[in-house]
């Protein structure tokens, strides 16, 4: 099923190791196929008690009052845990390496942003009695205008869903609601196409769906210390938030993870340990915090949608000149790890290409959906689903195979991406020829020698013995950086296309591949 | 009412680690006295095989089997700090962490080996099998095993070793964008065929081809066992999956797996593989990592094959029944492209 193809770039690797590129079997292999792998949820600790949170009903409404009073007395009921019991209740995760703003509640006190926000806790001796109790509690609601729709919260008048950013859009290097992205001089360059094409993409949100939901066990320890058994992908960024929330020194938490039954991004925004250590505080008791199946598909946080629109200027030898992108990440209720997601973006356009005009504008929007967060390709998923259906058209435009579309307009060696760095152990080139004769998808022979590399032709693909002759290669000029505040000088005009051949020419003057 | 065929196709690349960099990991290695290691690190083990990676890593550093090798995870206490698992940092940084304390364990483990042989441990090798000799003379050897014990008992060394890894925090320039996001990338080309049900809007992907680069394999089986569930999380999210079916309306949201469509055992479809190996130049034994990039090219090749099949295209996710036939309908039925 997998083969491994050595004769690439076998002059850059030292394949003669004792232990790496052996199939060796994982050290917790057998541990999980006997099903004795250990994970958070399997410590059952002498007097555990039960947590469970009270979820609001609303997407965004006022709380004007919490009637705890028949739910206090329901049985079983060890404690009630409410915003102002939470030493520091406002946070926002990425705090930890000084980006954004405090922005979420533990347990919201004034106002819910979203259906499903936890308000309140509730400490019981099992599941049952606390779920008793939470039917107990009366909250009177004062429903609030809703915005889903990323569009419409950036409209001028729509509801505020976050007041720390009352735009509904992070701020970015404390002036922008978007990051930007500004390589060459996109209008220029789409003057330049012979096609100019813009279509929009969504990306829909996904549910992590681990086999485990997120958890976590906490239990007084001596010295004033608490122990936590958790099923975080992160510990330390978990300990480190759960010391921040709860301001205790972060030695006095203790945390112990270990197999993770599926994280996949979403075990990564601590939404259980904070209130299972505060109620073990509490209670001087074990507290355990586990999502049921519902609360992990809804309230627990999804892949963020993201809506995509991508304009791009093509011309009729297959070269793309102009690449421009508004994209809108889909960030619910509150920041998370969207903000973050959105420079990873920025920094991917325009996908795996060198094109000499790009211009990004990329926003995190607010909305009253269940917050967002990572997940697998995290910033990239989504941009290189509409990157990739866009080729596709660009290359029945130009009416080329859009695998030597994709050859044809591949980043190489040397190349200078949008960000402003030389592209450098690039391979997309070879990845795409590899595929092709995987697929026994006929490409041309030109776009078969051509290479990621500067003066290196492709090893000869398999079933093909008849040696073909080397082409040469000119290196690109190099790259001199621009001023900080303003874009690179316009590429010069292209020269007439020679196509057909191995030349092209490429975005810093003329080089062959 | 007819089925089509088509294909698709799509290549991307993915960046190692976190934008920007700032994310270090560390890692502990030390020996018993019987010259048997621990690798301790705070980083989980997601399932992706970090214990695994690590081990092998370690153990080629220090020159020794792998079966001398346990690695310990997920312990605030015993572990070092590591940021965590995710951004597709785990085999590059916590790997690069575990090199470096492998290779400061390994210097005192052959000077110890030398004070035990009498010479300089310049002059010694390992040969992976738990022997420490004199180059160019095996019979003046001694067993990791002996040295261990010498160091504890008789030198008062410790076999031990601390590693870092840091790739620091790059700026963001506001107006341009421009940035350091990530010192190395990984690749990948997939080619999907599927099959589409003019009559229904289903979709049915009947094989894949994908040829992927990921710097070094460290370990094949961890690869393919990486790419064949990417890919097929890849067509879950193409064709099947969301928990918000009629985005940007948050109703009827999913409630179980039998709410939350996802494809079952039956949709899996052949998936051929190629991996490619280019070092990157940073990367433990050159290694990049295949965890996050492995289901991205799926949703584009197949949303471009449907696309082939039957003429239409479908731009929002997931792919459903419902958005095929509406797509047919309004272009007055199928119309596939020239066969690929």
């Amino acid at each position: 099923m997998l083969e491994l193809r050595k004769e690439y770039f076998a002059d850059e690797r030292d394949d003669n190791l004792n232990e790496i590129g052996k199939g060796t079997q994982r050290q917790d292999m057998l541990g999980h196929v006997t099903g004795a792998s250990t994970y958070f949820n399997d410590h059952k600790l002498q007097g555990m008690l039960h947590l469970k949170v009270l979820r609001s009903a609303h997407s965004h409404a006022r709380i004007r009052r919490i009637d705890l009073s028949e739910a206090e007395r329901s049985p079983g009921v060890r404690r009630i845990i409410r915003g102002q019991d939470v030493p520091r209740n406002l946070n926002t995760l990425l705090s930890l390496i000084n980006f954004g703003v405090d922005d979420e509640p533990t347990l919201a006190v004034d106002k819910v942003r979203y259906k499903g926000e936890p308000i309140v806790a509730v400490v019981a001796d099992s599941h049952r009695e606390a779920f008793e109790a939470i039917a107990k509690i009366r909250v009177d609601y004062e429903p609030l205008p809703t915005v889903f729709d990323v569009e419409d919260a950036l409209k001028a008048g729509a509801p505020v869903v976050n007041e720390t950013y009352p735009r509904n859009t992070f701020t970015y290097h404390e002036r922008y609601d978007h990051q930007k992205l500004r390589f060459g001089d996109v209008e220029r360059g789409f003057a330049e196409a012979d096609h100019v094409i813009e279509h929009r993409y969504q990306m829909s949100p996904i549910e992590h769906a681990p086999t485990e939901t997120n958890g976590s066990i906490a239990a007084p320890d001596t010295n004033g210390r608490y122990v936590v058994y958790t099923s975080t992908q992160a510990l330390f960024f978990s300990l480190d938030t759960c010391a921040k929330i709860l301001d205790v020194p972060s030695n006095t938490l203790h945390f112990i993870g270990g197999t993770v039954g599926g994280g996949f991004g979403g075990k990564v925004d601590t939404l259980t340990e904070p209130l299972a250590i505060l109620g073990a505080m509490l209670t001087g008791k074990p507290v355990r915090y586990i999502f049921g199946r519902e609360e992990e598909m809804q309230y627990g946080p999804p892949r963020g949608a993201e809506r995509i629109y991508l304009k791009d200027g093509v011309r009729r030898d297959g070269r793309i000149v102009a690449r421009k992108v508004r994209a809108y990440f889909d960030s619910g209720a509150y920041t998370r790890l969207s903000s973050y997601a959105v420079v990873k973006c920025a920094a991917h356009l325009p996908g795996p290409y060198t094109i000499p005009n790009v211009y990004g504008d990329i926003y995190c929007v607010f909305t009253n959906r269940t917050p967002a967060t990572a997940m697998r390709g995290f910033g990239v998923t989504a941009m290189d689903f509409a990157i990739e259906c866009q080729m596709d058209r660009l290359a029945e435009l130009v009416g080329l195979d859009p695998m030597e579309f994709r050859i044809l307009n591949a980043y190489r060696d040397g190349d200078m991406k949008a960000h402003r760095r030389e592209a450098k152990n690039t391979a997309l080139v070879e990845c795409v020829q590899v595929a092709a004769e995987k697929a026994k998808w006929p490409i041309r022979e030109e776009f078969r020698r051509m290479s990621s590399r500067q003066g290196v032709a492709a090893p000869a693909p398999r079933r093909e013995q008849a040696p073909a002759p080397r082409p040469t290669y000119e290196r690109a000029p190099g790259y001199e950086p621009a001023g900080r505040n303003e874009p690179p000088p316009p590429p010069a005009p292209a020269p007439a296309p020679a196509h057909g051949a191995t030349r092209f020419s490429s975005v810093f003057g003329t080089r062959r591949r | 009412m007819s089925k089509h065929r088509g294909r698709g196709m799509a290549s991307i690349n993915y960046p190692i680690g976190m934008n920007l960099g700032g994310d270090p990991s560390q890692a502990l290695v030390h020996s018993n006295p019987t010259g048997k290691f621990t690798v301790a690190l705070s980083s989980i083990d997601l399932g992706q095989g970090m214990k695994s990676v690590t081990r092998q890593i370690c153990a080629e550093t220090l020159g020794v089997p792998v079966e001398d090798v346990f690695v310990d995870t997920a312990d605030s206490d015993t572990g070092p700090h590591c940021m965590g698992s995710f951004a597709s940092r785990g085999t590059h940084r916590v790997g690069n962490a575990v090199v470096a304390a492998a290779k400061e364990a390994r210097g005192v483990m052959m000077e110890a080996a030398a004070e035990e042989l009498e010479v300089n441990a310049s002059d010694l090798e390992t040969d992976g099998r738990g022997n420490i000799h004199v180059k160019g003379a095996p019979h003046r050897s001694i067993t990791t095993k002996e040295v261990a014990m010498a160091a504890q008992f008789k030198q008062g060394k410790t076999i031990a070793g601390r590693g870092i890894f840091l790739v620091p925090l790059s700026p963001v320039d506001p107006e341009t964008g421009e940035m350091s996001p990530a010192t190395c990338y990984a690749h990948a080309c997939l080619v999907a065929e599927v099959e589409v049900d003019d009559e229904t809007g289903e979709v049915t992907v009947i094989r894949m081809d994908s040829a992927y680069e990921l710097g070094r394999a460290l370990n094949p089986r961890l690869v393919e066992q990486q790419l064949v569930g990417g890919a097929w999380m890849g067509i879950s999210h193409a064709l099947y999956e969301t928990p918000e079916p009629y985005y940007p309306n948050p109703k009827h949201g999913p409630r179980d797996f039998v709410e939350y469509v996802m494809p079952g055992p039956g949709d899996i479809c052949p998936h051929d593989l190629a991996v490619l190996e280019r070092p990157a130049p940073d990367g433990p034994f050159g290694a990049k990592g295949p965890g996050e990039m492995c289901a991205n090219p799926v949703l584009p090749a197949v949303a471009n094959a449907i696309y082939n099949a039957v003429g239409v295209r479908v731009d929002e996710l997931p792919i459903t029944p419902e958005k095929v036939l509406r797509g047919l309908r309004a272009q007055g039925g199928a119309k596939p492209k020239a066969r690929r």
